[in-house]
């Protein structure tokens, strides 16, 4: 594309001013950003530490404005003087906090196992199933991706019951798989897209079968990709709340339904919530943190060439 | 513009990694031919994937006839049918490479995803079809009654429905916004900035909080009308009266701020990795040109930033056709049904009206919906690119 030239030539170099302008704005608009972004989370942090009148007089600065209270977190029992004592809630929440771990970890590794073979495969093979091709597979798993949670939530609250795996671990697992099964695929394809081929022609020749190049030769190089996909899923699988709303009740029931649970009470303690919010997204802001170019990765996969 | 105007969205970015992948032939192993497998083996696994079948089928007929009464022996629930699923595809799976040999391997990749996807979605999308034209509520003791069309003529006359499918167009179109947001910060990010990565790493936050938690941290404390301070400051800004969800229009807007502060940084996050992949070279000649900032950003990045744009646009509009979890905590639809998306309102009219029958004829109803949506947007977006260019 030919950029036009136009008839007033802007002067090349800026006068330092305009630079001094330039930068203040950029990093205003950061700092400013920066403040929505980090505002809701510091917020509830805070709170979970307040009583209840530093709450209704709206306190913002702790130490400054209120002292702070182990109060929601004692309600929890997680606070430093209840963590020895019994607590109900305690248990509860580490339940439902370890379903959250046990469904989306599974999830996560048993999409991450299907969907690379399933994405190797494409990758590098051509298949004829009846009438369908490459592509029209790849095509299959891909539009899962536009299926909305209600279209199967009804029918899968049917069938679960009649296969007895309503509210439980493995159930909410199977339908995670497949929530995440095409973010998988579309990411791995992109990844084993851009592994040389000579590679494992190379390993063939050497006399590895097949199967064999595929887990000594390509696996280790498509590790960052994988690590990628799973940190992805993990994410979606973590924060799932519409079927886990719909197919768990006492057994299985993940960390978003019982934060849900809570907000629908009237009169609900707001320092407890906030301790119960702050505990439902820590896991996965240390996550984003740590892993965040990982994230990235999985989530610009295709989307650039 | 040197023309890749890929929409890496679904068929063509299918289609064009048919084209690279290499014909089998070219495989040095694919030497070894299937006629190198002995009849004994191939009879073998023809004999194992026939066993299986019919063993599945019996299961089934059994479960079917227990399940009908006609029949005393069969299982407690239909679990042993899943187990016998499981067994039948291992079979499957055993008997490709007993017959075909490396070709059977290579099927090996794809068939547990595809067997796994098939039984996950295929069966279940047909059931759902069928309980769409059933009269069942499972508060009533009646159970299933087939009663045709009816819920079907039901749901043409339901205000609610269609009222729900109308707030999805406006939550549809507020993805524009986020979009003009997005692509803000991903040219904020992508300027010269010191402590770029922790720009990048705060922006990218709220991704990752699950919206449940969110939906109580903004919807229900923040936004709170008595002592959040967003009302706070709402009523400094002289909003006297500061109830975001009270009324259907500023509820409805809450509900989108909401839902953008989530979602955001996934745009962001695309369009930034379109912005760091565009070459300096193009954007130097604009300079030499002497375009200003605002002629280079119109006449030149927006243009190249076009097919990631429409990706992520895309993407991002089929994440908010499942939107559902943020209302259904916040508002649970209210009031009155103003910030209803159809899936909060199909989730209400299970949980609360336990209407099965009608709930699923919403949702199949909604899935016929999205498909020709999202088709015509694929083509649409297509086309629009390939014009642009």
């Amino acid at each position: 594309m030919s950029v036009q030239t136009t008839d007033y030539a802007a002067s090349e170099i800026r006068s330092p001013a305009s630079f001094f302008a330039n930068r203040v704005f950029i990093y205003g608009a950061l700092v400013f950003w920066a403040f929505i972004c980090l505002f809701p989370i510091y917020w509830t942090i805070t709170t979970s530490f307040k009583t209840a009148v530093d709450v209704t007089q709206g306190h913002l600065i702790p130490f400054v404005d209120f002292r702070p209270d182990w109060k929601g977190w004692r309600s929890l029992g997680l606070s430093p003087d209840a963590i020895f004592r019994t607590s109900t809630v305690r248990d509860e929440f580490i339940k439902r906090f370890m379903n959250s771990v046990i469904t989306s970890v599974g999830a996560s590794s048993l999409a991450i196992v299907i969907g690379s073979l399933a994405a190797y495969g494409l990758t590098r093979y051509r298949y004829h199933f009846a009438w369908f091709k490459n592509e029209d597979i790849s095509f299959f798993f891909l539009s899962q991706l536009i299926l909305p949670p209600v279209v199967l939530a009804l029918p899968f609250l049917v069938l679960y019951r009649e296969v007895g795996m309503l509210d439980t671990r493995i159930g909410l697992i199977l339908l995670y798989t497949l929530m995440v099964l095409p973010i998988v695929i579309w990411i791995m394809r992109d990844q084993f897209n851009s592994i040389p081929v000579e590679l494992e022609e190379a390993a063939l020749v050497d006399g590895l079968s097949i199967w064999g190049a595929f887990f000594r030769i390509v696996m280790p190089i498509a590790l960052p990709g994988m690590v990628a996909a799973f940190i992805l899923a993990m994410v979606l699988c973590w924060n799932e709340y519409f079927f886990a709303a719909l197919l768990t009740s006492t057994d299985a029931k993940t960390i978003p339904v019982m934060v849900a649970s809570q907000t629908g009470s009237q009169g609900i303690n707001w320092w407890s919530m906030a301790a119960l919010a702050t505990a439902a997204i820590t896991p996965l802001a240390v996550i984003g943190i740590a892993l965040e170019r990982y994230l990235i990765m999985g989530m610009t996969a295709g989307a650039v060439k | 513009m040197t023309g890749k105007p890929v929409i890496k969205a679904f068929s063509e970015r299918t289609r064009r990694v048919a084209d690279q992948t290499l014909p089998t032939s070219a495989w040095p192993a694919n030497a070894a031919p299937s006629d190198l497998i002995s009849p004994g083996r191939k009879r073998l696994g023809r004999a194992l994937m026939a066993a299986a079948t019919l063993g599945l089928l019996a299961v089934i007929a059994v479960q079917i006839l227990y399940k009908t009464e006609v029949d005393t022996i069969g299982f407690e629930t239909w679990r042993p049918v899943v187990y016998a699923y499981v067994l039948w595809g291992i079979a499957l799976g055993v008997g490709q490479v007993l017959t075909r040999g490396e070709d059977g391997q290579r099927a090996l990749f794809l068939l547990p995803a595809l067997l796994f996807t098939i039984a996950m979605v295929i069966f279940p999308t047909l059931f759902g079809f069928y309980i769409a034209l059933t009269d069942w509520n499972l508060s009533s003791f009646s159970g299933r009654k087939f009663n045709g069309l009816d819920n079907f003529w039901q749901m043409l006359a339901d205000p609610y429905y269609r009222n729900a499918l109308f707030n999805m167009v406006l939550y549809v179109l507020a993805v524009l916004v986020e979009y003009v947001i997005a692509f803000g910060l991903a040219l904020l990010l992508n300027a010269q900035i010191r402590a770029r990565k922790f720009f990048r790493v705060v922006f990218l936050l709220p991704l990752m909080l699950s919206p449940v938690a969110v939906s109580w941290m903004i919807g229900k404390s923040l936004m709170e009308y008595r002592f959040g301070p967003a009302a706070t400051l709402a009523r400094q800004l002289g909003w006297e009266n500061p109830a975001f969800f009270s009324n259907p229009i500023t509820a409805r807007i809450s509900i989108m701020v909401l839902d953008a502060w989530t979602f955001i940084p996934f745009m962001m996050i695309m369009l930034l990795a379109g912005l760091q992949a565009m070459s300096r070279e193009v954007l130097e000649a604009a300079r030499v040109d002497g375009a200003n900032a605002w002629q280079t950003f119109w006449q030149v990045t927006f243009p190249l930033m076009l097919p990631v744009s429409v990706t992520a646009i895309i993407l991002r509009i089929i994440f908010k056709l499942k939107l559902a979890d943020i209302i259904i905590t916040v508002t649970s639809g209210g009031p009155g049904g103003a910030t209803d998306s159809v899936s909060s309102f199909i989730y209400r009219e299970y949980r609360d009206r336990s209407n099965v029958g009608y709930g699923t004829m919403l949702a199949m109803a909604y899935l016929i919906i999205i498909i020709v949506f999202v088709t015509w947007l694929l083509k649409f977006a297509n086309r629009f690119v390939r014009n642009v260019n």
